[in-house]
């Protein structure tokens, strides 16, 4: 039964567009499926190898940059960006990572997320390269129809998730939670820890900045306040995962479908649309203390509690 | 250098100083709360833009001066920091979970609360505190009639700089005179020693995040004669009061006085040689620079002075 | 035959204290040398010392005749020398069986290889029944040998042994003293920290003696109950304390 779950929902995704969705639709599942590559990125570094990063969005910008510049400087099509944001993504991992993993614990998230405001002046700053605050426009549409981005998208979820899931059930996958149960530990048993934590922070940062790169081409447009954001990036990454749940395969899918669908269903309530920071925080506040391991690790938890309802 | 050169570098340096010592106070109370409690405060800076709207509504509707506001602040912000500890906070560190960070998460969200409640209040626009002295300054000419160069000391600065002077002192005299404060740095140095020394941790623990958040509190009064206000400028704050920390070395005061005034002189220099937009950058290549060359930031290399190893 | 271990000359100095001060011995193949001290000796910092989580302050550790200090932890571990904690430090949510796995990974290449490697080492240190226990749950005493079994796993020349017998009661004792043994008889060498004076005494070959972070004795375990500055060192603590 496990074993195929994933394939069935894959195809029952793939014929998705069949149905003749609306646009609109059909940009909530592409955010979605956006979102979980996203999430189950931050799960690799964050959940199996507890280093929790609160500057993701210093990789989804860089790779979102990659497809901007090269259509813009080099005259590309904005799609060389998803093969070739692995090399400048994974050139900003090593800097970042050489930073700050020499950091523990909430001091590496604290390193991560002032290099990610880094990221984002230093883009706003170099005008000649990025168009600083202007942003950059891609003005020709690959496609006017949603279904093709809905395609690409979904590939690069399904490669993510078979990724992810080889890495975690090899020797890497035992390694990353080693590290995140005791790094002293880890180190004493033989375990290279500063190379394993990077080898964890540069997946996790190229899938990252590969789905940047398909935002840069899917949205036509890009600034470093969208990318580079702090709060609508970097810390909705750390939502996703921790709503949906922490080192579970299937918890970034399941935390992307709630907070976008959270996220939309906000915007479209006109008055509560100003509030929408302030139903995320207190959303991620009832999580961390009640959920703490998200909706997929508490599971069991749940599963009690409705139980219990039910007897009473 | 020309004496009008010397007279930027001079003018810099001094601004910068000003900044930096209400970096320092921006910068103390954090690093007390990450001592204390090893706990990251990612929502001090919002806190800091709570007690600039408490003196703000003061200023617009009573006409109370932004000063004389720190007396209603400090308490304000102390009430609110104590509720945060204990009702959000301590729960947190004793709930199991895979994520040890689930903390510093949990203050992303109270910061993300606060800063969203001031927009709906307030609406983002920009609001700035028309005091009469706000442009006042003090010029070197008028003192020294002949002088070469002329320099300029801003008064709102340079009261707010010798208010988070008396403020640091008077916080120095309560670590270091009052038992609740002995009590406090105790349990910074070693938590397991002052548990058998009887210190109640867990009421200590409120009451420092209550002391730290009433300490950026009343930076916050003393930024408003100076800063525009706006609800989102929490974040940068707090990522100010972080690089000091980490500059100054994990909960020392010293360290955090020395940090931010470091912080604020290379900020002053950066935006006046290299840009206004790279002040940011500048910051967190101190930032870096700390991380690599000084782990464990100013005060370890006071101690390797000291014990001259 | 030249010894296995040679500590030359190790001083470890935290800011201006000396934790360590010109300590030098050797262990030589398949010996169980045992380290003992009063309190705040500094036995563990000679063990974090030679494990490579401190590279020393003065002086060198060689392995093998090769110079290990400097090298890191993971780097000494492959080499061959493993260790366990005084404090232990299992892989809190990981099952037993999986902490032993990702520690056999140091030497197997594949995954069938490390589960063989393990699930050997939880059947001599007799854990095998409690292999898919998430470790957070197990008695002391069986995290204790949890720890043994993970030194093991990484395949080990050598182990050093951080108090492995430290809060147990009499029958889990028998049973770490007897795994103890049962290591030494394959080949293996062993260095041991332990307080248990008698535990000390009965397994080990010789035995050195530190006290205020310098080495004042070293010897059989005959000669050591004998020397009158070991008995000073233990009274004068007992009294001071």
């Amino acid at each position: 039964m496990k074993r195929i779950l994933p394939p069935v929902i894959l195809v029952l995704l793939a014929l998705l567009p069949l149905l003749g969705l609306s646009s609109y639709w059909m940009h909530i599942f592409i955010l979605v499926i956006m979102w979980a590559v996203i999430g189950m990125a931050w799960n690799l570094l964050g959940g199996y190898c507890g280093q929790v990063s609160f500057g993701h969005a210093a990789f989804f910008g860089v790779g979102a940059y990659t497809a901007g510049i090269l259509y813009n400087k080099a005259g590309l099509s904005g799609w060389w960006g998803l093969p070739l944001s692995i090399v400048a993504v994974t050139a900003s991992a090593l800097v970042i990572g050489f930073i700050c993993l020499r950091l523990r614990g909430p001091f590496f998230a604290l390193g991560t997320l002032a290099m990610g405001v880094i990221l984002r002046v230093t883009t706003e700053n170099l005008r000649s390269l990025t168009e600083g605050d202007l942003g950059i426009m891609i003005r020709e549409r690959t496609w006017t129809e949603k279904t093709w981005y809905f395609y690409i998208i979904l590939s690069i979820a399904a490669s993510t998730y078979f990724v992810v899931r080889k890495v975690i059930e090899s020797k890497l996958g035992y390694y990353f939670v080693a590290i995140r149960e005791d790094q002293d530990a880890a180190e004493s048993l033989g375990i290279n820890t500063t190379f394993y934590k990077n080898i964890a922070l540069c997946l996790s940062a190229v899938i990252t900045g590969i789905a940047g790169a398909f935002y840069t081409n899917y949205m036509g447009y890009i600034d470093p306040k969208v990318v580079f954001a702090l709060h609508d990036i970097s810390i909705v990454t750390i939502m996703v995962v921790m709503v949906g749940g922490v080192a579970t395969f299937w918890g970034p899918a399941v935390g992307a479908v709630i907070m976008v669908l959270l996220a939309e269903l906000i915007r479209s309530i006109p008055k509560l649309g100003a509030a929408h920071h302030t139903l995320f925080g207190i959303l991620l506040i009832v999580i961390i203390i009640f959920l703490p391991n998200g909706i997929v690790g508490d599971l069991p938890k749940l599963r009690k509690i409705f139980r219990l309802g039910r007897t009473s | 250098m020309t004496s009008s050169q010397i007279e930027v570098l001079l003018q810099t340096l001094i601004s910068g100083l000003l900044l930096g010592g209400l970096y320092a106070l921006i910068g103390i109370g954090m690093t007390l709360i990450m001592g204390v409690m090893k706990i990251i405060n990612l929502a001090h800076g919002e806190l800091m833009m709570v007690g600039m709207y408490v003196a703000f509504v003061l200023f617009s509707s009573f006409h109370v001066d932004p000063y004389l506001s720190v007396f209603v602040a400090v308490p304000v912000l102390f009430i609110l920091g104590v509720l945060l500890q204990k009702f959000l906070i301590n729960p947190v560190l004793k709930v199991e979970a895979i994520i040890p960070e689930n903390q510093v998460i949990l203050t992303v969200g109270i910061g993300m609360v606060l800063a969203n409640v001031a927009t709906i209040i307030f609406t983002s626009d920009y609001k700035s505190t028309p005091v009469e002295y706000a442009t006042k300054a003090w010029y070197l000419s008028d003192i020294w009639k002949e002088t070469p160069i002329e320099l300029s000391l801003s008064m709102p600065w340079s009261v707010s700089f010798l208010l988070a002077i008396i403020i640091t002192v008077l916080l120095w005299f309560f670590l270091t005179k009052t038992d609740m404060g002995k009590s406090i740095r105790a349990t910074a140095q070693d938590k397991d020693a002052a548990l058998l020394m009887g210190v109640n941790v867990e009421r200590l623990r409120v009451f420092t995040f209550g002391l730290g958040s009433a300490l950026v509190g009343a930076a916050g009064c003393l930024l408003l004669p100076i800063y525009y206000l706006y609800p989102d400028l929490g974040g940068q704050f707090t990522l100010i009061a972080f690089v000091i920390t980490i500059l100054g070395g994990l909960g020392s005061t010293v360290g955090a006085i020395i940090g931010g005034i470091i912080l604020g002189i290379f900020e002053s220099l950066t935006s006046t040689y290299v840009g206004m937009g790279w002040a940011p950058v500048g910051r967190f290549v101190i930032f870096v620079a700390a991380l690599i060359f000084f782990p464990g930031g100013i005060v370890a290399i006071l101690k390797r002075k000291r014990f001259g190893k | 035959m030249k010894p296995l271990l040679e500590v030359n000359g190790v001083s470890r100095f935290f800011g201006g204290l000396a934790a360590v001060t010109g300590v030098s011995f050797s262990v030589k193949k398949g010996e169980i040398l045992g380290l003992i001290g009063p309190n705040g000796a500094g036995k563990t910092t000679l063990f974090n010392v030679v494990n490579g989580f401190y590279p020393p302050s003065r002086g060198e550790v060689l392995f093998k005749g090769k110079r290990i200090s400097g090298l890191k932890p993971h780097q000494i571990c492959r080499l061959g020398v493993a260790r366990t904690f005084q404090v232990v430090k299992p892989l809190q949510r990981m099952s037993v069986l999986d902490n032993v796995i990702a520690s056999a990974f140091v030497r197997a290449n594949s995954r069938a290889r490390a589960d063989e490697i393990a699930i050997e080492a939880l059947r001599f240190t007799g854990l095998y029944d409690d292999r898919d226990v998430i470790s957070k749950g197990l008695p002391l005493g069986k995290r204790k040998r949890l720890e043994i079994a993970r030194a093991l796993a990484t395949q080990p020349e050598m182990i050093l042994f951080d108090e492995s017998c430290a809060g147990l009661n009499p029958t889990e004792l028998g049973h770490s003293i007897e795994i103890i043994r049962k290591i030494k008889e394959r080949g293996l060498t062993i260095m041991v920290i332990e307080h248990h004076m008698k535990v000390i005494m009965s397994i080990s070959d010789r035995i050195v003696v530190l006290n205020y972070g310098e080495k004042i004795a070293e010897g059989t375990p005959a000669e050591i109950t004998a020397n009158p500055l070991v008995i000073e060192a233990y009274l004068g603590a007992s009294q001071g304390a």
